[in-house]
């Protein structure tokens, strides 16, 4: 589902690569945890995946599209078939929750109809039935980020990626953020999240890739955040 | 792509910018106002060029002994000088005008300006022939031919003067075309500047459309629109601002002219015919601007 072969990425503004021949592979349905320390890579990872940049070396697959050589009129088709979660939730505050949802329908051009089945559907989903007419500003933060595994996940992708999703929650909201991640990864999707959590990447039990220095240093099947150190 | 959602972008981006809004707006409606000014002369010049057409082009003025005896073109010298007219090959017809007709002309031409018609005498105008040219431009042929034969004062080219009076028309076109010009390149900074600080400002949310996979085309869209309505307002009170500046400023400053024929009049028609033409060129322009903005600076 994702492959990364001896991928490369020099920044211009670095001399050190911010990845550094890094090939990794996983599969349709994994839940793979991607830690490491600040400057590790993690982001470049992330970002290398919605082509939000191209690697300086090597190729990057996501599904069917070959994300590095793909044209540029092409990536938003990459990008509907990626869910995105972020730390900071990234809403849309002018837009209401149903609205903010149903945004990720309308620029697929999904006919109104279906929207308006589908979001409650996902609403209920995420546990945020009856806030459908809320403003995201008047929201706890963990809603908020329902919200945006709401978006997210609306539209069926094949991958979720999270980036520190639970990175401005407090410990019991983290917990039910990563049931509801859990609950989107048995559907069948792939999901890939960044996280800098200790307790939560030790609770899980999931495959572990550690980055260092933009290296792969440990891919474990069943990891822990501390192993190795 | 739905239109409500583009149109609701669009109000909000042109509300939030109010004030660039209103400074792009107005600056596009002064340059298409000019714009409009010249093409404006440029019609005045051809309905001139249809009244001048058909009258005189080449005007024998009679020496003064002719002017005031002869009322009918009947002395000998008149009648040859109009016979050997009507015989010249580029010539279509000959009509004398005795003193009083000319006087009677002069009167009618200058009605504006009563001071002059108080000063000016009968006396003081001659008689002519007035001579119809089948080819206007080969009128310095029959010029030189005329000019210095017995009874004859002067001989005019009333092209030649038209011309003068058609460059000077010209000119002010042209000075019109070029502060429009300037004004229109303000326009277009304008414009693509409103588009980098409308786009910037909304930089946070487009990043997040193009993050769930909206194309380039519909987080842009919004901004290209946006360009093209703030245009077609300004073209639209640039418009309304040429009728107004004809009906309450032009129409009285040259009613004399007008009033005798000698300055065609511009109708409100006139400012109705030009104005697709404004409209259009600013809704292009601010479109092409947009555009060429949002490729070249908005990386979104």
């Amino acid at each position: 589902m994702i492959r990364l072969e001896h991928v490369t990425k020099v920044y211009k503004t670095s001399t050190r690569p911010a990845l550094d021949n890094v090939s990794v592979e996983m599969g349709k349905g994994e839940f793979v945890f991607l830690i490491g320390p600040s400057g590790s890579g993690k982001s470049t990872f992330l970002r290398l995946l919605l082509r939000e940049e191209v690697p300086s070396k090597g190729r990057v697959y996501v599904s069917n599209f070959d994300v590095a050589k793909m044209a540029r009129r092409r990536v938003p088709r990459l990008r509907q078939s990626i869910g995105c979660v972020f730390q900071d939730f990234r809403l849309l505050p002018t837009k209401t929750v149903a609205e903010n949802v149903a945004f990720a329908l309308e620029v697929i051009g999904k006919p109104r109809h279906t929207i308006q089945k589908v979001v409650p559907e996902v609403l209920q989903l995420v546990g945020l039935d009856g806030k459908a007419d809320r403003m995201p500003t008047e929201l706890s933060g963990g809603e908020q980020q329902r919200v945006a595994i709401a978006r997210a996940f609306v539209n069926r992708p094949l991958v979720l990626i999270a980036d520190e999703p639970t990175g401005n929650l407090d410990p019991d909201t983290s917990q039910d953020i990563m049931l509801l991640l859990e609950r989107i990864n048995r559907t069948g999707t792939t999901v890939l999240m960044a996280t800098h959590d200790h307790s939560i990447v030790d609770s899980m039990r999931r495959r572990v890739v550690e980055l260092d220095h933009g290296k792969v240093i440990r891919d474990d099947a069943r990891g822990v955040y501390g192993v190795g150190r | 792509m739905r239109a409500s959602f583009v149109f609701s972008e669009v109000i909000t981006g042109l509300r939030r910018n109010i004030t660039m809004t209103i400074a792009m707006i107005l600056t596009t409606a002064i340059s298409l106002g000019l714009l409009g000014g010249g093409l404006l002369i440029v019609r005045m010049i051809d309905k001139m060029q249809l009244i001048y057409s058909d009258k005189v082009q080449v005007m024998v003025s009679l020496t003064d002994d002719i002017s005031a005896n002869d009322k009918s073109c009947s002395s000998s010298i008149c009648a040859n000088l109009q016979r050997e007219l009507q015989g010249s090959s580029n010539v279509e017809t000959v009509t004398f005008q005795n003193r009083d007709q000319s006087f009677q002309r002069f009167q009618q031409l200058f009605q504006a300006e009563p001071e002059l018609l108080r000063l000016t005498r009968p006396e003081s105008l001659p008689a002519t022939l007035q001579i119809k040219l089948t080819d206007p431009s080969r009128a310095d042929v029959l010029v030189k031919a005329f000019a210095g034969k017995p009874g004859v004062k002067t001989v005019d080219d009333q092209g030649v003067f038209l011309q003068r009076f058609f460059g000077i028309l010209d000119s002010i076109r042209y000075a019109v075309f070029v502060v429009a010009l300037i004004q229109a390149a303000a326009a277009v900074l304008l414009i693509s500047n409103t588009i980098q600080v409308s786009a910037f400002t909304r930089r946070v949310e487009v990043g997040i459309m193009r993050l769930v996979g909206a194309t380039r085309w519909y987080t842009q869209l919004p901004f290209l629109i946006e360009a093209v309505v703030a245009g077609i307002i300004g073209s639209v009170l640039g418009i309304i601002g040429l009728a107004v500046l004809k009906e309450f400023f032009l129409d009285a400053a040259l009613s004399g002219p007008i009033a005798s024929g000698v300055l065609p009049r511009l109708d409100l028609l006139d400012v109705v015919a030009i104005s697709p033409i404004l409209v259009g060129v600013s809704a292009v322009i601010s479109a092409i601007t947009g555009y060429v903005t949002l490729r070249l600076y908005v990386r979104l």
